[in-house]
């Protein structure tokens, strides 16, 4: 068990091991590469005009719509893949859920979950939230 | 399983567990960094072999230093940041875009015995970590104030979290029949580490029984890394490069860099969890030599077919884009991991669990070709382009 654990320390090692290899890069470029910075090279890119407005620009609704839906179903897989690496196991335990009629209930509790977050999808997919044109939104 | 190769033995002193860690690491970054070079350089031989071109042919023999040239000069171009971007999102967008898939590669098995460290919830991991990426391109679409990087950053991140959803429940249905197979086995848990499930696939690879499960992955897989024709976010014409146009040189290079190891790490995940990574198809034992071999080449396979999407596939559009994966890949995901949990648990044989997942396969093919005949007009495809017609001078002077 300690040597699970363990084996999760080189997952930090790593971090300032893969910032070490962007930093090195930044920093040779910074001693290798010219700087002669203008006040037009320090523009925003906007295929070669001179920028027009406000680039931080308003971002659509329907992106945040889609974000919620992803939560939900992202919330489902999370609890997903324990029962999937676990579910043969309990229901072979015997005793620990049911004698033999119930003892696939651990399998239709998922069945269950997973449904009623299909009919969410549905719901969503009647309204119209996931048309991609703002149009046909009801 | 034999014991992993434990380095410290191997250089005959004794060395603490995080040296060995960081010397896996260090050979990690070499390997990193040559296989981007080197798939850059492929990925332009084939595609132009594709479109009955050369390629590149002018540094060293047959163009095979082009990468390495392209990346000196990248490395001396003048680092440019606009003015008005956001100096720290800017700047830290880099590390937050290379960092997570970096920290990919620690589950992955290359043969039996070496990886970098044996995570017991590797599977999971590996997802979780990828997920990380999204933060890092929503900080550099954010960042560069810049009309074309915020769309961009915008819809990449709305098309790797839509495309996340049949990809982690492909995994899932993977970690289901692995399970039961552990079960069979007499081992308790292990369904989510990659190198049991790599082992438990000594006689049948997992694509003979979840071929639904493995198309929807490497679907997934295209889409998470912005490749063709999922490469919307980053497309030229669409958003000028997306959510990296403001970068330059050896920053700009970390994208790529990022991108290229992602779709490697992505093709080894694949090839590991669904092709049977180190093990020699059908059972035939495969001395430990050769598993190197055979992962690699299992990884290539589906590298060299992924460049062949790029150039077999126009761009999809945005909305098609979303409602691909929201009304067609999330709905048959969903009913592969409910036909596999019913099946396993009503005890069904595995070659049920293989049936079931290629007649969905075959409906989820048809499907689509169903749906792209009904928006092409059903009957009235025109496979022959019009021919034009040459005008005369007598037609135009007449006005006909």
């Amino acid at each position: 068990m300690e040597q699970l654990i363990e084996n999760y320390g080189a997952v930090l090692l790593a971090v300032p091991v893969g910032a070490f290899l962007v930093l090195n890069a930044i920093i040779a470029t910074k001693v290798l590469a010219p700087r002669r910075s203008t006040r037009l090279k320090g523009q925003v890119y906007e295929c070669g005009m001179l920028p027009i407005g406000r680039n931080w620009a308003q971002v659509h609704v329907r992106y945040y719509i889609f974000a919620i839906l992803f939560l939900v179903f992202d919330v489902e897989i999370v609890f997903l893949f324990p029962w999937a690496a676990s579910f043969l196991g309990l229901m072979d335990s015997g005793g620990a859920v049911g004698p033999a009629p119930f003892d696939k209930v651990i399998l239709w509790q998922m069945v269950l979950f997973i449904l009623t977050l299909v009919v969410g999808l549905a719901y969503a997919w009647r309204k119209g939230v996931l048309e991609w044109s703002s149009e046909r939104v009801r | 399983m034999p014991d992993a190769i434990v380095l410290s033995e191997f250089a005959g002193i004794g060395m603490p567990d995080w040296v060995d860690a960081l010397i896996r690491l260090v050979f990690i970054v070499a390997l990193m960094t040559l296989n981007t070079l080197a798939l850059i350089y492929l990925e332009r031989k084939v595609l132009a072999r594709f479109q009955a071109r050369v390629g590149p042919t002018r540094t060293g023999p047959v163009g095979i230093l082009q990468s390495a040239a392209d990346a000196l000069k990248l490395l001396t171009k003048e680092d440019v940041r606009p003015h008005s971007a956001d100096r720290w999102v800017f700047e830290l967008a880099v590390f937050f875009v290379f960092v997570p898939v970096f920290l990919m590669f620690i589950p992955i098995p290359f043969t039996e015995t070496w990886f970098i460290r044996d995570l017991e919830l590797g599977f999971l991991y590996v997802f979780a970590v990828l997920g990380l990426n999204i933060v890092g391109v929503i900080m550099a679409g954010w960042g560069s104030d810049n009309k074309y990087a915020l769309l961009g950053g915008i819809r990449a991140a709305a098309q790797a979290i839509s495309y996340e959803l049949p990809m982690l429940l492909a995994a899932a249905g993977v970690v289901m029949i692995a399970a039961g197979h552990l079960l069979d086995a007499g081992l308790v848990g292990g369904a989510l580490n990659l190198n049991t499930i790599v082992d438990q696939q000594r006689t049948t690879p997992y694509i003979l029984l979840q071929p639904l499960g493995f198309v929807i992955f490497m679907i997934g897989a295209l889409a998470e890394m912005h490749r063709p024709p999922f490469d919307m976010p980053v497309a030229e014409s669409e958003v000028v490069g997306g959510y990296f146009v403001e970068y330059s040189g050896i920053r700009w290079s970390m994208f790529f860099l990022a991108e290229y190891t992602g779709l490697f790490l992505m093709v080894m995940l694949g090839s590991t969890v669904f092709l049977g990574g180190w093990n020699f198809p059908f059972g035939a034992d495969a001395g430990l030599g050769w598993q190197i071999v055979l992962t690699l080449a299992k990884a290539s396979a589906m590298i060299f077919v992924l460049f062949w999407l790029r150039a077999m596939f126009p761009r999809l559009r945005i909305d098609q884009l979303m409602a691909f994966s929201w009304k067609v890949l999330l709905p048959f995901a969903l009913l592969q991991v409910l036909a596999n949990g019913i099946i396993l648990a009503y005890g069904g044989p595995d070659w049920v669990v293989g049936l079931v997942s290629l007649a969905l396969l075959v409906s989820l093919v048809a499907l689509i070709y169903v749906l792209v005949r009904a928006k092409a007009g059903g009957d009235s495809i025109h496979l022959e382009p019009a021919r034009p017609r040459l005008v005369t001078s007598t037609e135009v002077a007449s006005g006909d």
